[in-house]
């Protein structure tokens, strides 16, 4: 693989993000581990806050720091917010760029990626 | 090099710079977070100009067709008018006739003294004495800058109580806006529309579909209006006769008292709904439910528009 193409660029970049995020966020709504979590009145910010995370995931030029990440779950910590969760978000995520074909060596470092702010989001 | 004029001002775009980074050398305060087209805090609106289609990419129809942009991947080629993304008119207008569609629903058309630039399906403020203010969906257009409101009475009410009793034609009023995403866009006549709504949640939805049909849109067009009792649905015959008149349009009232939540009627009779285009209005807790139960049973996130009446 040419290892000057990002990993973002290798997945499709934007137009994979917007591919992406209604199949991830349908998952996540549907699955009674976490839907709670993100039980948001404004579907339109939730998507917003998808694209967010799956553009970061995909490796592409992120919009949070780890300090973002902190305080946008802080409320959800308090709420239970735990490992299994978080376990279920990594999961649904990989299912979710199988369903879109992706290979899976991609796949494998976005998980990588998304493991990587494991003790942000969960303010540990 | 390409000028930006915006709040009076013109700021020029130097080669390869984005119409958010000129704004911010300049030391505008303008609203943005991940620079990249990604999270939609800069939105603006180009009220002339060109916009190009990567900074329109992603967005919802109605949002481009309205001249929504992202300024943060906005290389211009040409001269733009931008706006903040709430800009809106005012104008003023005269109550037209005021007529009763249900014990406690009345169809109030405004006559507005200029042409404002709106759509069926969009809503505006009603605004009396320069004081007393509320928000209504325009339920329908005509050609004489008339506006069709539909105004339920609340209980103790100051603007529904007026409208329902005291409302003369020819009183005078303001509007502005108008307001929302929640109109029709041409360009996919055969997609299917579904529009579900409780209340006077109807009056986008009527708007929305008589301009689909007008705009001779083919595919189906399935609207569910749901109301607590018999009384609270009103239109059941203007309806009924429009799904007669077009064969590609049909109506399913529901008592939600007998019948349960609308989206399970809903749901019930189209549980299959990717490639739909849907458009949800009437109470906020009501809109969030429709709008999520939609969404997974397969319409894209971009395909659902949303107006959630919020009471004051």
């Amino acid at each position: 693989m040419d290892s000057s193409t990002s990993l973002y660029e290798q997945l499709g970049g934007e137009a994979a993000v917007n591919a992406a995020v209604d199949v991830f966020y349908r998952k996540v709504l549907a699955d009674d581990r976490i839907s709670r979590f993100f039980d948001d009145a404004d579907m339109d910010r939730q998507i917003a806050r998808q694209k967010g995370f799956l553009t970061m995931a995909f490796g592409g030029p992120a919009a949070y720091t780890g300090k973002d990440l902190r305080t946008g779950h802080a409320r959800l910590a308090a709420l239970g917010l735990n490992d299994s969760h978080f376990d279920a978000v990594v999961e649904l995520l990989g299912q979710s760029l199988a369903e879109l074909s992706l290979p899976p060596a991609l796949i494998a470092r976005v998980a990588a990626i998304a493991e990587s702010t494991r003790t942000d989001v969960l303010n540990r | 090099m390409p000028e930006i004029r915006y709040q009076e001002r013109l700021y020029p775009v130097a080669p390869g710079q984005s119409v958010l980074d000129a704004l911010l050398t300049a030391g505008v305060e303008a609203a943005h977070s991940c620079k990249t087209g990604v999270c939609g805090a800069c939105m603006m609106q180009a009220t002339s100009g060109t916009v190009p289609e990567r900074a329109r990419y992603g967005l919802k129809d109605s949002w481009q067709r309205q001249g929504y942009f992202l300024p943060c991947v906005c290389l211009p080629d040409s001269d733009l008018t931008i706006a903040r993304a709430d800009g809106a008119a005012t104008c003023a207008a005269s109550i037209g006739a005021v007529e009763r569609l249900s014990p406690d629903v009345v169809r109030v058309r405004l006559v507005c003294d200029t042409a404002l630039e709106s759509r069926a399906g969009q809503y505006v403020s009603l605004v009396l004495g320069g004081k007393l203010a509320r928000c209504y969906s325009i339920a329908g257009i005509s050609e004489e800058r008339e506006l069709e409101l539909h105004v339920r009475r609340v209980p103790g009410g100051q603007m529904s109580g007026w409208l329902h009793d005291e409302a003369q034609p020819g009183d005078r009023a303001e509007i502005t806006g108008p307001y929302g995403d929640c109109f029709y866009v041409a360009g996919q006549p055969e997609q299917p529309l579904l529009l579900a709504g409780t209340g006077t949640g109807l009056a986008p939805l009527y708007g929305v579909i008589r301009d689909a049909l007008r705009q001779g849109h083919t595919g189906p067009i399935h609207l569910f209006h749901g109301a607590a009792t018999e009384g609270g649905l009103y239109l059941v015959n203007e309806l009924r006769q429009m799904a007669e008149t077009h064969t590609n349009f049909e109506y399913t009232p529901a008592v939600l008292q007998k019948d349960g939540p609308i989206e399970n009627v809903l749901l019930a009779r189209l549980p299959r709904l990717s490639g739909w285009r849907a458009f949800v209005c009437g109470g906020p807790a009501a809109v969030q439910v429709l709008r999520k139960k939609i969404f997974l049973a397969g319409a894209a996130s971009r395909d659902i528009y949303a107006d959630a009446f919020l009471r004051r």
